[in-house]
């Protein structure tokens, strides 16, 4: 009778089925204690993907002196978020597939806590010829878990020809920019716009309005707020940019490619954007209306210079990976001298080798770099918490509201201070 | 004639409504700066885009034949399975049916994402990722319960006494069964083939998870992937040269087959 | 003869010939074997996980730690504690957006059917070129209409408007609603086709010598009898639509009150790594689905009933 073989497969494949559901909501626990990196042979490079063929160039030549611990590189799609489910899913399963991770720097805490990434040892890698606030996003707790591979500041890209036919300088505080935007009207062009949609990039430019009056989000680890009244005056500017029509009421909506071909139309004055809209901005193509008339600057602060926000990647080792020590071993040869020079040279990316930025080839290359530097040494990382995605959501959502007029800046810092106050507690 | 006025302004709007979002996509993988270039055509018009697609970095043609792979044999299976079911929910009679249509129809509504992690490792613990089984096999539990609807629905419709006279007619039942029923089930089991098959090749979310590389990896996801030089550049050109690749071989194939099923029904005798 | 071969079954006798009580047996034996391949893959991918992501949703999320048994207390914190803004604005975006979608979907879908159904000179490329917004791969669509929607892109600048359409909630729902509906009333239009074309065109004539309008063969010969397509198509849709992802995630990324419950899910699960709310949402949507599907059911079969009485000669 159709009846019983009814219950009986469906009672069977349920019972299989619980059997492999083993585990429940349980936090993870990982391997990878701080001594003994163990296990060699051939290896994953795990990154997101581009095409500029850095990795292909180190990963050629670990290859041909490493025959027998050959290293395969896996590409990720390129949306940061795609990138970090992809992580995310791979290290819960604690999977042994990814042995050397190419991470963003806003990651390395959440994951060292999560127990998935190696311990790496200080004294092996040589932290001190790079530029500290680099070395700091892949800090966490006091140890070394992440080496950076690249960093990135944020640069002021402006409308150099406009600026001297009316016999003006770059702008260096936010006053100067603000005069500087009748000459934007005059053109009949918007002023100034940055990435103001609500995502990650709305973060970076929020956390540069505070840290350039001098504050910055959250300190100590991810453990203490800092707001107050800087953020208050950062985000105050950003808001009346919006409300007065300084800042573009498009930007609204702009990530970095929206920006960056606002500014490439023709239609910005003064764009912020990471480095890699040099090499965009110099192409020779008839749609290009900026080549040869745009001038690069370090970011503009309230009183002097400001402060960018640190981007960046950096590599890092598997907790699961069964090749630990031919990861480690990879990880400082990516990360070297040499292999930097060579991955700047491809790539313009800002490499966290400080002596780099004084290579005659190099600065030859890509003169934005001596730039670069200035605004790098004084950059500040995002903070360094485990509950970073939490954090950065509570931001995106204050200070957009506070954009979009929603809410006075006044209430958003204070409800933002609220919220990042209920984030630290959890942490333990 | 009002009416055929009626109607060609009725095929302008279909024509225009489809194809213009369409010619913009062709357009933009002919220009060398889409994103900054707004023109409504290319006044210098390039391959470059479309060269991109099949360039080193991208190795397209691996995606696509990954993508035909698992969409193809996602629609053989799925159908086989789907055709058995639907037949017996169709033209059977047994207890429980309301409540096994409902159960098929229920599975087709949770939501993706909670379903990954927990297949994922399903697939990892089976040592199956960066392979085709973990994709065929969840694209085919996806598109099952259309598949079984779309085909339970036109099963339903179908006339019984077609059948029935052909068997009185002196027809045995392999060929009532050839000449009568599978030109009736033809536009049904088409329908439901072309369905399945797009929802498939269109799938994303597990398709990412499931892979790594293109050992694997199908067009949805090596889209993802394009990139230029930064990881910030939108590579918006090449992203509308592979959906250009991707859509016209489709479209031609689903035609190709319409117009093969299509004579076969007239063959057959019954009005289409 | 001709009105014998083209009558409709008759709704009463649905069930075929007149079966023996062994045969019934044997049919349910026969069912019961041809559904097994079906069950089987549905269980194991299905089932699983979601039986497994509704016992996640009564536990609490603990990143770094345990998680422990809190039975329903997740459901309350969506429903009306901490999370009952955004879960109940969510919930409203996604119920519209499903309303108009489906409304806009079915008029333009159906519409679109009944055109390709007649002959005229280069059907067949019109049927083509229904097929395209539907092929095109979502990752692609998402990307086009993102960038058509910029505030400097096509769409301005074609109709000359200046709308910052990913900017604020109406516009951006607008957007979305149209970027979706491109993309899928041709898969309306596709099914309500197969619907269209079992119809033979004697009913029709027949329908014409009596004297029939165009609008009364509309309503009382097309309309009843593509229902069961069109009910399939519209289900299936809104099954789509209420878990709506790509499009509101990659235009706004749920800004201006444009996150959808899907938004949310993904959000909590993947990016904050909250699996048990994560799946508490999943599965408020589950079950919420669950309910439209059987509205739409019964409102569909008593429309069924009405016509099996009055319905074609």
């Amino acid at each position: 009778m159709p009846r019983r073989p009814i219950k009986f497969v469906l009672i069977s494949a349920i019972v299989a089925l619980a059997l492999t559901a083993c585990g429940g909501p349980s936090g993870s626990s990982g391997g990878g204690g701080g001594g003994g990196a163990q296990g060699t042979g051939p290896i994953t490079f795990v990154a997101g993907k581009d095409t500029s063929g850095k990795y292909p160039a180190v990963i050629k030549k670990w290859n041909t002196a490493h025959p027998n611990e050959k290293v395969s590189l896996i590409e990720l799609p390129t949306a940061a978020d795609a990138q970090r489910s992809q992580f995310v899913t791979n290290l819960q399963a604690k999977s042994d597939r990814y042995d050397v991770l190419g991470i963003d720097v806003v990651w390395t805490a959440e994951f060292a806590k999560s127990k998935w990434l190696l311990e790496l040892d200080k004294s092996q890698f040589p932290l001190d010829q790079m530029l500290k606030p680099a070395v700091d996003t892949g800090m966490f707790d006091g140890k070394l878990w992440a080496v950076p591979y690249d960093t990135n500041g944020g640069l002021l890209f402006y409308r150099k020809d406009l600026l001297d036919k009316a016999g003006k300088q770059a702008p260096k505080t936010f006053d100067e920019l603000k005069a500087d935007c009748s000459i934007a009207k005059q053109n009949g062009i918007d002023c100034y716009a940055g990435q103001f949609k609500k995502y990650e990039g709305l973060t970076v430019n929020f956390a540069e309005a505070v840290q350039a009056a001098g504050g910055e989000i959250m300190t100590d680890n991810g453990t203490k707020v800092a707001l107050g009244a800087p953020a208050v005056k950062g985000l105050s500017f950003l808001a009346d940019g919006f409300k007065q029509g300084y800042i573009a009421k498009p930007a609204i909506t702009y990530q970095e490619e929206e920006s960056r071909t606002a500014f490439m139309s023709g239609k910005l004055m003064f764009l912020r954007n990471w480095p890699y809209v040099y090499g965009l901005a110099s192409q020779s193509d008839p749609a290009n209306k900026v080549k040869g008339k745009f001038g690069v600057a370090p970011l503009p602060g309230f009183t002097g210079a400001g402060s960018s926000s640190l981007g960046g990647l950096n590599l890092a080792v598997s907790a699961f990976s069964k090749k630990q020590k031919t990861a480690v071993e990879f990880t400082k040869f990516a990360t070297n001298q040499e292999n930097a020079k060579e991955m700047v040279g491809l790539t313009g990316n800002a490499p966290a080798w400080t002596a780099l930025y004084n290579d005659p080839d190099l600065v030859k290359k890509f003169p934005h770099l001596p730039i670069l530097l200035q605004g790098l040494q004084s950059a500040k990382p995002r903070p360094i918490t485990p509950y970073y995605q939490e954090v950065t959501t509570a931001v995106e959502d204050n200070a957009y509201a506070a954009l979009q007029g929603q809410k006075t800046p006044d209430q958003a810092i204070t409800d933002m201070t609220t919220k990042l106050n209920e984030i630290a507690q959890q942490g333990g | 004639m009002r009416q055929r006025g009626l109607l060609m302004i009725g095929v302008a709007f279909i024509a225009v409504y489809c194809l213009a979002p369409f010619y913009w996509m062709i357009v933009s993988s002919l220009k060398s700066n889409p994103l900054l270039d707004q023109a409504l055509y290319p006044k210098h018009p390039t391959l470059l885009n479309f060269r991109e697609v099949f360039s080193g970095e991208n190795n397209f043609q691996y995606a696509l034949r990954n993508s035909v792979i698992i969409a193809g044999l996602t629609t053989i299976v799925a159908l086989l399975i789907g055709v058995f079911a639907s037949y017996a929910l169709a033209r059977l009679q047994f207890r429980g049916k309301k409540l096994v249509l409902g159960a098929v129809l229920a599975t087709a509504m949770f939501p993706l994402i909670a379903l990954l992690t927990p297949l994922f490792q399903l697939f990892t613990d089976l040592h199956l990722i960066d392979t085709y089984p973990p994709m065929i096999v969840s694209d085919i539990s996806f598109t099952l319960p259309l598949a079984i609807y779309v085909l339970t629905t036109f099963f339903s419709e179908m006339p019984w006494e077609l059948e029935m006279a052909a068997k009185v007619d002196g027809a045995t039942p392999g060929q009532a069964f050839r000449k009568v029923i599978i030109p009736l089930a033809a536009p049904g089991v088409f329908t439901s083939a072309i369905i399945v098959f797009i929802a498939a090749w269109n799938e994303f979310l597990i398709a990412y998870t499931m892979t790594s590389t293109l050992k694997a990896q199908p067009v949805t996801v090596a889209i993802a992937k394009f990139t230029g030089v930064s990881r910030f550049e939108q590579p918006f050109g090449t992203i509308m040269a592979a959906g250009v690749l991707v859509t016209i071989p489709l479209v031609l194939m689903v035609l190709f087959f319409q117009r093969r099923i299509v004579a076969g029904l007239t063959a057959g005798g019954v009005k289409g | 003869m001709a009105t014998e071969t083209v009558r409709r079954p008759a709704r009463v006798r649905r069930g075929g010939p007149v079966r023996t009580s062994e045969g019934r047996r044997a049919e349910a034996r026969l069912a019961f074997r041809l559904l097994i391949p079906a069950g089987i893959v549905l269980l194991v991918i299905i089932a699983y996980p979601v039986v497994r992501a509704i016992w996640l949703s009564l536990y609490n999320d603990n990143r770094f730690g345990t998680s422990h048994f809190i039975g329903l207390r997740n459901y309350t914190r969506a429903f009306t504690g901490t999370g009952s803004d955004d879960f109940w604005s969510a919930f409203s975006f996604t119920t519209l957006l499903t309303l108009v979608t489906m409304v806009f979907e079915l008029v333009i879908g159906f519409g679109m059917a009944l055109i390709m159904n007649k002959a005229f000179r280069g059907r067949g490329l019109i049927r083509a070129s229904v097929l395209v917004p539907w092929a095109i791969p979502t990752a692609v669509s998402a990307q086009l209409w993102l960038w058509n929607f910029n505030p400097n892109g096509v769409i301005n600048q074609v109709f000359h408007t200046s709308f910052i359409w990913t900017g604020s909630h109406w516009p951006s729902f607008w957007a979305i609603v149209i970027a979706d509906v491109w993309k899928t009333a041709p898969f309306i239009a596709l099914l309500v086709l197969a619907g269209l074309q079992i119809i033979p065109n004697e009913i029709y004539e027949a329908a014409k010598v009596d004297g029939a309008t165009a609008l009364q063969s509309f309503r009382r010969i097309t309309l009843p009898l593509v229902k069961s397509a069109v009910i399939v198509a519209v289900l299936f849709r809104m099954l789509d639509v209420l878990r709506i992802f790509d499009l509101p995630f990659i235009m706004t990324n749920g800004a201006n009150g444009t996150e959808t419950l899907s938004t949310i899910a993904y959000k909590e699960s993947i990016q904050q790594i909250h699996p048990s709310y994560g799946s508490t949402l999943s599965t408020i949507t589950f079950f919420y689905i669950i309910v439209a599907a059987f509205v739409v059911n019964l409102i569909a079969r008593a429309d069924v009933v009405k016509s099996a009485g009055g319905g074609v000669k």
